[in-house]
């Protein structure tokens, strides 16, 4: 099982080979409530850490993804135009957003475990 | 007296919260020509009595439409508007809502609104409307920008047919949204070939049919091609009434459609307060700019309508908002729908076919006078003539004879010397038998 690492904007990042697979985690989805649309990146797109990559909405809100790594959008998730609600389904995995490649392993390696991010969603509470 | 709230003080301490030395220096992005010096040059105090004579006598000195022969167009174009139709606008229900704020209070309001983008989507063969937009200009600005964020490009074709006004507004948005216009030059002809301009980089290629100049044409074509390239096919119409004979936009394969909608319940209004039509299909409706009304059931089932889908909007998404517009025009698209509703197809498809009957007849008085020559194998209200003489000129000389005979293509293209003997001309259903007579007479005479 490849490792899922977080951050504090509440994405999930998951190594697949050399790719890192990017999504909102559960939690992000039950604040944002039903979603409705999720915009994403043109593949080929250029982004740097920070950047923003998607802009995710539900009923009353709109709310940008972040990009947590620096990488190349190699692909997004076609399915969510048709079917947004897979985020509000399945989170952490038919609900992905988009795929990076050419990611640093030190970067991917900053950011919260698993454990870490409990602990911090713990501390949300 | 004026009464401000603000005293001096106050003032101060706002100016230098936000940084700025003075008011005037709030207004620096106006161009200094369009600015008034001082105060206007008014006496203090006058009777009531003097200032309505002095106001009448100034009013006197305008030419209203109804006052004359009737024959301007170019984008804005007089219609008979039922007096049914002011009168239901003037409601307090309507007149007092206006664009909804706290939407779902004025029910009213928005079915209205909804029956308002039932109608545009219907004869423009869209799938979707929204709310309205500011004027034809501005939607079709807004159509480009659209374009830009759904192709990821940001360079738009715009065809030499389209009134230059709509191509100047395009541009200005382009010189500070970050994108380009390719423009063709003026088609008095309607020969365009706009399809070898289109290129990987074009986001948009957007016409308008009829042209400014009255040609019409069939767009199907230049669609696929734009299509094939990855680009939109944005459709502009001037002139809405055209609608009631001509193959909609949405059947020609456009996939933005952008329209000045004042012939329909709303009178010329010097030019304004207008009424931007704006349509568009299903799958492009998240990127659609403006307000949008929607049809839904409240707890107990019973039908409602909401605003929807704003988390396009700038109330809820900030500085990523498709369009900075938050507003619509409220009042003028009521208008706008009760007098389509009050004409019905049938009367919406009668009311063109008397536009295109009485152009007809207009080309053809006008084509017998000698030296004048009608440029359009095909027209619906207005078509374009060549003069034997500079068409501003004519214009003067007929306005003495009480004629107002149609714009020159000058006035719209100020550097195109070439284009002084053409003249923009229309007909509508408020035209005589006697007015097309009076203008061919008078032509006659000042040639």
């Amino acid at each position: 099982m490849p490792e899922t690492r977080f951050t504090q904007e509440h994405e999930w990042i998951r190594m697949d080979g050399d790719t890192a697979v990017v999504g909102i985690t559960d939690y992000a989805q039950q604040q944002l409530g039903d979603i409705v649309y999720v915009e994403l990146p043109a593949v080929g797109k250029a982004l740097k850490k920070g950047d923003e990559a998607a802009v995710v909405e539900s009923v009353k809100a709109a709310s940008e993804v972040y990009a947590p790594l620096s990488g190349t959008v190699a692909a997004v998730n076609e399915a969510l135009a048709a079917d947004p609600a897979l985020v509000n389904q399945a989170a952490a995995d038919a609900g992905w957003f988009l795929k990076l490649t050419g990611v640093a392993a030190a970067e991917f390696g900053q950011l919260m475990d698993e454990a870490a991010y409990k602990k911090y969603l713990a501390g949300l509470a | 007296m004026r009464y401000l709230p603000h005293t001096e003080a106050d003032r101060r301490a706002m100016l230098a919260a936000i940084g700025a030395g003075s008011v005037d220096a709030l207004y620096q992005d106006v161009a200094g020509s369009a600015r008034l010096p001082g105060l206007l040059d008014l006496p203090r105090h006058q009777p009531e009595m003097t200032v309505e004579r002095e106001l009448a006598a100034l009013a006197a000195r305008n030419r209203p439409a109804g006052s004359m022969a009737f024959f301007q167009g170019a984008g804005a174009y007089r219609h008979h508007v039922p007096a049914s139709v002011d009168h239901l606008i003037q409601r307090g229900e309507f007149l007092t809502s206006y664009t909804p704020y706290q939407p779902e209070v004025a029910q009213g309001t928005l079915q209205a609104l909804f029956e308002f983008q039932t109608q545009v989507a219907l004869i423009s063969a869209m799938d979707v409307a929204n709310a309205s937009m500011y004027d034809g200009a501005t939607a079709a600005a807004e159509a480009v920008m659209m374009a830009n964020r759904l192709t990821r490009r940001r360079k738009a074709l715009v065809a030499g047919g389209l009134h230059p006004h709509y191509r100047e507004v395009i541009e200005t948005y382009g010189r500070w949204g970050g994108f380009t216009v390719q423009a063709g030059a003026p088609d008095p002809t309607g020969i365009e070939d706009l399809v070898a301009g289109i290129d990987r980089e074009t986001s948009c290629v957007v016409v308008q049919n009829p042209s400014v100049f009255g040609h019409i044409s069939d767009h199907t074509a230049l669609a696929e091609a734009a299509h094939a390239a990855g680009a939109l096919l944005i459709v502009v119409v001037t002139e809405i009434v055209s609608l009631g004979l001509l193959t909609p936009p949405g059947e020609m394969g456009a996939d933005i459609f952008a329209a000045e909608g004042q012939s329909i319940g709303n009178a010329l209004n010097f030019g304004g307060p207008y009424l931007g039509l704006f349509a568009t299909r299903d799958k492009y409706v998240r990127q659609m700019p403006g307000r949008l009304a929607g049809e839904t059931v409240d707890a107990d089932g019973r039908r409602g309508w909401v605003l929807t889908l704003s988390t396009r909007e700038q109330h809820i998404r900030r500085e990523k908002a498709t369009s900075n517009i938050c507003t619509n025009s409220g009042l003028c698209a009521l208008a706008f729908t009760i007098h389509l509703s009050l004409l019905g197809e049938a009367g919406f498809t009668h009311l063109a076919s008397l536009n295109h009957a009485r152009a007809v007849q207009l080309a053809e008085k006008l084509g017998a006078v000698k030296g004048v020559t009608v440029l359009n194998p095909a027209f619906f209200n207005e078509f374009t003539v060549r003069l034997p003489k500079p068409a501003g000129a004519v214009v003067d000389r007929l306005l003495e004879r009480g004629v107002l005979a149609g714009v020159p293509a000058q006035r719209l293209w100020p550097d195109r010397p070439e284009l002084a003997d053409l003249l923009l001309v229309a007909a509508t259903e408020t035209n005589t038998e006697a007015d097309l007579d009076l203008f061919a007479g008078a032509l006659v005479e000042v040639l």
